[in-house]
């Protein structure tokens, strides 16, 4: 049996959706038949992967619409009859057909004050319970696929770049800010430059995590709390006028 | 040569792995300008595939471990081929190297009182494998990709290839690559470049790898000048997943038998019982009931007081125990067998010790591993085989050219223990880096790049736009695929092997008629014509060399040798350059010192 | 061969290559969110047959008996948990996406702009005082269950009705609510960075745990409230008018 795949072919200027026909097979996943389409049909058909399991991230897409990693969405979940549309990550300029260009994603990254762990044991090592690491390690599942990034309103069609980092960068100062070992805080830049202020927790990314973290509930949610208890909470920021006190280290 | 983007640094990176990004740092630390070069997007690199965990003797989980044990698991697992000085230096600095990426922000699973958790795999004598689930690879390159992002003095350059290094007067003076966005060419102009490429396992048909993995540094290397070591030595992973198609060669990590899974035939057979090498009767259980014993008290958080399952038998033994079974008619639907792990632990347990095996087969084969048996077989996974480095400084016999990781050879011997290529990442790595970083500073010549060779090159690389109807890179890259898998796979022989070498003459005249459509901009039908080049170079390497080893030693098997030879024990096979022809010499490996062969017959 | 150029880049509003009922969802949710609020406001605006017995609306508790009040009694008492649902985490996803449109589906195009400030400015950025509301509407939970106490109460002695358990139904489905607020889990120990650091730490820890469970299903919880808060005051209000009479059980 065949399908149709319908992929987008173009670039910065613009482009156009044009069928491809791929014959199936038992387990095949949307990544399967694009490698198909570049072998016998279109050899210059750019679109990224690499590992083919779901871990790396790379195969972004969005499938019939749907933010995806081709590589983890199987064929047997499309009416066979209709043609199966493959297009990039809209969030992002497209580079050239599947392709676009995420590095703004790497600048974001850059900006986040980094981890800066207290002293270690006399040792040398540190001791943490699992206890504390249980929290933060569902947010080190991140695999970096954008997906989240590229479904967030606030970056796809508010374009908020300049002022806001995205989930998947919420998700990453989570991890730093509730990771035991670190004492730096990310508030302020969670005020001021991350512009967490402007999610409006409709859970979009949460839909998409292909590594099924909970994005709202476990990461913005509780650092949008954090943000609360430094600059928001009228009784917080009392005591702190009176007792000429600054914002928590 | 000036229409050429150019860029300068003391050291250049090629490879933005776990080696790489370990080595950009410590290169960037010592005051080194660095380049790191990406194949792909940073933080993509196969290491992120590392699920089982990274191997090192802190002896938290269990007391009796050491570096001493460390260095003779792994000197055993290599069948004492391995570069012992490697050897011992991964024993010995591994432990601080997992620690120092704690101190990265790393989080690896905890024992009770707060230590870092480590597990059993097979080869290590103790639970050695510091982990996070099933995603330690993961974990590592992203703590390390953060620390290269706020690392100053490191430029890091995403999607980018690397095609031919260049020389002046003998020593390493540049790179040439393109980028795969536009297509365009960048000339890099350094003093020192550490490879740090990974693998090559798109040669063969049935991977774990990513397209990555064709083998660029390894030829580099060659083209260079440099010396190859041990490339017969292709490990292929026991475990690979063999159902369904489009699935194959996915790898399922070792951990599922360190976390208890057994491995059975169609009839039911734990056979591994059957497969314990003289070598290793000693130290392996051989009944079911002690095994389970074994299983039972190390789930239990004791320290186990019998023997271990069979199934924690080294990489080479497993997986030509499999294709075994498979041979003689006892293998599961999709020849392979099955690996249990259902009827061993609870469902909660598997899914959070194994989590992403869960979802792998969950997703992708319509399995679910806590109530059914995974189907497994064979995969080529892990080249041991690779650049001679000096053990101190990873420094290839090319001045100015150092080597780390998976593209480095001598390390691992005939056949390396899972968990160790992560250490290896990290110790040699830093090492590289450091080395590198000495020899730049050191060296003040001033280096040229030859304008001439730059564009001869750029049109070499450009040539398959002009071959209009030419071959398919695909279609070629497939040929070498099949090829390498029948002729050069886990069971090798002098028939087969000469017919390789005629197959890779044939699939040469191929790649150069290899023709792509479109034009520069990121052209994958092109980047498969280029890698093209290297995947042939290192397909010829391993089938001279394993030509060259008339024995069955680890994971080299010869059907007409099925012995190891004394007279190959302490040689390696070199693989070099000489003119355009490509060379095999034996050379002995040094003598291991009385202090470490006591270790290795455990009277130290 | 479809041409879409740069209409890849800048959809009009709703435009999407999603193939499924996108748009049943959102519908549906602000469709029910709507006549549960049209609901509590006609019979909050009543004023009469709230109280039948030892039945007490929710929407009427806890009792306020003065009469120089300018609206009814219930309208100040509701205020709190008005406020309390409007800036909860659950309830702003839901009326961002099928009232504000913004947006109304995932991977669905909205209006566009830069305009956009979402919880930067007022009037949303009162949002963040939603744990003010959480401590407030706690001080609710002990009527709630005081009312479960009077609902066994029939002419002074014990038993039970239809009634009782619908009350009884309603205080645990609020109860729920409260407890699985995202600011409670912040503030019962989400807030601390080191679960294992000291006794009381880990105390907090266990109770954070148990609403990290709670919380996975607050959105239950937020729709089973309501509509039991609606049920409850509607039962009364039929048993209170005489339309139907409230089966005694025990």
């Amino acid at each position: 049996m065949d399908a149709v795949l319908r992929i987008f072919r173009g670039d910065a200027q613009g482009g156009q959706f044009q069928d491809y026909t791929v014959p199936l097979h038992e387990g095949m996943v949307v990544l399967d038949a694009i490698h198909h389409v570049q072998a016998h049909a279109a050899s210059d058909l750019a679109c990224r992967w690499n590992c083919k399991a779901g871990r790396c991230g790379s195969c972004s897409a969005e499938v019939d619409g749907k933010p995806k990693l081709m590589c983890m969405t199987r064929m047997d979940e499309f009416q066979p009859s209709e043609p199966i549309t493959v297009a990039p990550l809209k969030a992002f300029p497209v580079i050239k057909d599947l392709v676009c260009d995420v590095s703004w994603n790497y600048e974001v990254n850059k900006r986040i004050p980094p981890f800066h762990p207290k002293p270690p044991e006399p040792d040398g090592t540190w001791r943490m319970q699992q206890e504390d690491i249980d929290r933060v390690q569902e947010f080190r599942k991140c695999i970096e696929c954008f997906l989240c990034q590229d479904v967030c309103h606030v970056l796809r069609d508010h374009e908020k770049k300049d002022s806001f980092a995205g989930p998947r960068f919420f998700v990453r100062v989570a991890s730093l800010e509730m990771h035991p070992l670190d004492v730096a805080s990310r508030t302020a830049y969670l005020e001021e430059q991350g512009g967490i202020g402007l999610c409006n927790i409709t859970k979009c990314c949460t839909e998409v995590c292909p590594e099924s973290i909970r994005i709202t509930d476990n990461a913005i949610i509780p650092l949008k709390e954090r943000v609360v208890d430094d600059f928001y909470d009228p009784v917080r920021l009392a005591w702190r006028w009176l007792t000429r006190r600054d914002r928590a280290p | 040569m000036d229409r050429f983007e150019t860029y300068r640094y003391d050291v250049l990176v090629v490879g933005a792995g776990g080696a790489g990004l370990r080595a950009a740092i410590e290169a960037a630390a010592q005051g080194a300008s660095v380049g790191l070069i990406c194949k792909s997007l940073l933080g993509k690199a196969h290491t992120v595939m590392a699920e089982g965990g990274v191997a090192a003797a802190l002896a938290n989980t269990d007391g009796r471990d050491s570096w001493q044990v460390h260095f003779r698991d792994t000197m055993r697992g290599g069948k004492m081929l391995n570069d012992w000085r490697m050897a011992e230096l991964l024993a010995r600095e591994a432990p601080a190297r997992v620690v120092e990426l704690e101190g990265w922000g790393a989080l690896f699973d905890r024992t009770p009182d707060g230590r870092i958790l480590q597990r059993n795999f097979g080869g290590h004598q103790y639970p050695r494998l510091a982990h996070v689930g099933d995603r330690t690879g993961l974990e590592m390159i992203r703590t390390l990709q953060d620390k290269t992002v706020h690392s100053p003095g490191i430029d890091v350059y995403m999607e980018c290839t690397v095609a031919r290094l260049l020389k002046d007067d003998g020593r390493i003076s540049g790179a040439l690559a393109y980028r795969r966005e536009t297509g365009r060419f960048v000339v890099f102009r350094t003093k020192a470049v550490v490879l740090a490429t990974g693998g090559i396992g798109r040669a063969y048909k049935i991977n774990s790898n990513s397209w990555e993995y064709t083998g660029d540094g390894h030829a580099l290397a060659y083209d260079a000048g440099a010396d190859l070591i041990g490339m017969e030595f292709v490990q292929f992973h026991p475990t690979g997943m063999v159902w369904p198609l489009s699935v194959r060669g996915i790898l399922v990590t070792e951990g599922v038998r360190g976390e208890g899974g057994v491995l059975k035939n169609s009839q039911g057979e734990r056979f591994m019982f059957r497969y314990i090498p003289e070598m290793f009767r000693a130290d392996f259980a051989d009944t079911e009931d002690e095994a389970d014993r074994w299983v039972a008290e190390v789930i239990a958080g004791r320290t186990a007081t019998v023997r271990r399952p069979p199934e924690l038998l080294t990489r080479d033994v497993v997986a030509r125990a499999i294709a075994q079974e498979v041979r003689e008619g006892r293998g599961s639907p999709h020849g392979g067998a099955f690996l249990d792990i259902a009827s061993r632990r609870k469902p909660e347990e598997i899914r959070k010790k194994l989590p992403s095996m869960y979802q792998q087969f969950y997703e992708l084969a319509d399995v679910d591993i806590t109530r059914q048996p995974m189907e497994v077989g064979p995969t080529t996974h892990y080249m041991m085989g690779g650049v001679r480095v000096d053990a101190e400084t990873q420094a290839a016999t090319v001045p100015g050219l150092f080597a780390a990781g998976e593209v480095a050879g001598g390390l691992h011997g005939a056949n390396r223990l899972g968990g160790n290529s992560l250490s290896d990442l990290l110790v040699f790595g830093r090492r590289a880096g450091l080395g590198a970083a000495a020899y730049a500073k050191a060296y003040a010549g001033d280096l040229q790049v030859d304008a001439r060779e730059i564009e001869a090159i750029a049109a070499e690389l450009l040539a398959p736009f002009d071959h209009v109807g030419g071959e398919n890179p695909y279609a070629v890259h497939d040929g070498l695929q099949d090829m390498m898998g029948t002729y050069v796979g886990i069971a090798r022989s002098e028939s087969d092997l000469r017919t390789a070498l005629s197959e890779l003459e044939r699939l040469r005249a191929r790649a150069a008629r290899v023709g792509v459509e479109g034009h520069r901009q990121y052209n994958p039908g092109w980047h498969v014509a280029v890698d093209l080049r290297h995947l042939l170079t290192v397909s010829e390497a391993v089938t001279r060399a394993a030509l060259e080893r008339r024995e069955s030693r680890g994971a080299h098997m010869r059907v007409d040798y099925p012995d190891s030879e004394p007279a190959f024990a302490t040689v390696n096979v070199v693989v070099r350059r000489r003119g355009d022809a490509m060379t095999v010499d034996q050379e002995p490996i040094p003598p291991l010192p009385d202090a470490l062969r006591r270790i290795v017959e455990g009277k130290d | 061969m479809m041409v879409v150029s740069g209409e890849l880049r800048r959809p009009r509003f709703g435009a999407t290559e999603r193939r499924d009922a996108w748009w049943v969802a959102p519908l549906l949710q602000g469709l029910v969110l709507a006549s549960l609020i049209a609901y509590a406001n006609w019979a909050a605006f009543q004023g009469t047959n709230y109280h039948v017995g030892g039945y007490l609306s929710p929407l009427y508790s806890p009792l306020i008996t003065v009469d120089w009040l300018p609206v009814p009694p219930s309208f100040i008492i509701l205020l709190p948990p008005v406020l309390f649902r409007a800036t909860c985490y659950y309830y702003r996803k839901a009326y961002y996406r099928s009232y504000f449109l913004d947006p109304p589906a995932c991977a669905v195009a909205e209006i566009r702009g830069t305009s956009y400030r979402g919880e930067t400015a007022f009037p949303f950025v009162l949002q963040n005082l939603h744990r003010y509301l959480f401590f407030i509407t706690f001080l609710y939970l002990p009527f709630l269950w005081s009312d479960v106490v009077h609902a066994t109460n029939f002419g002074g002695s014990f038993g039970i009705g239809v009634g009782t358990l619908i009350i009884l139904l309603n205080t645990s489905a609020l109860t729920l609510y409260s407890f699985s607020c995202h600011s409670a889990r912040h503030l019962i120990g989400g807030n601390l960075d080191c679960f294992s650091c000291s006794a009381f730490n880990r105390a907090r820890h266990a109770a954070w745990s148990r609403a990290s469970v709670l919380n996975e299903r607050h959105m239950l919880f937020a729709w089973l409230s309501f509509f039991t808060v609606c049920g409850a005051d509607l039962y009364v209000r039929l048993v209170a008018s005489g339309a139907i009479v409230d089966p005694r059980l025990l």
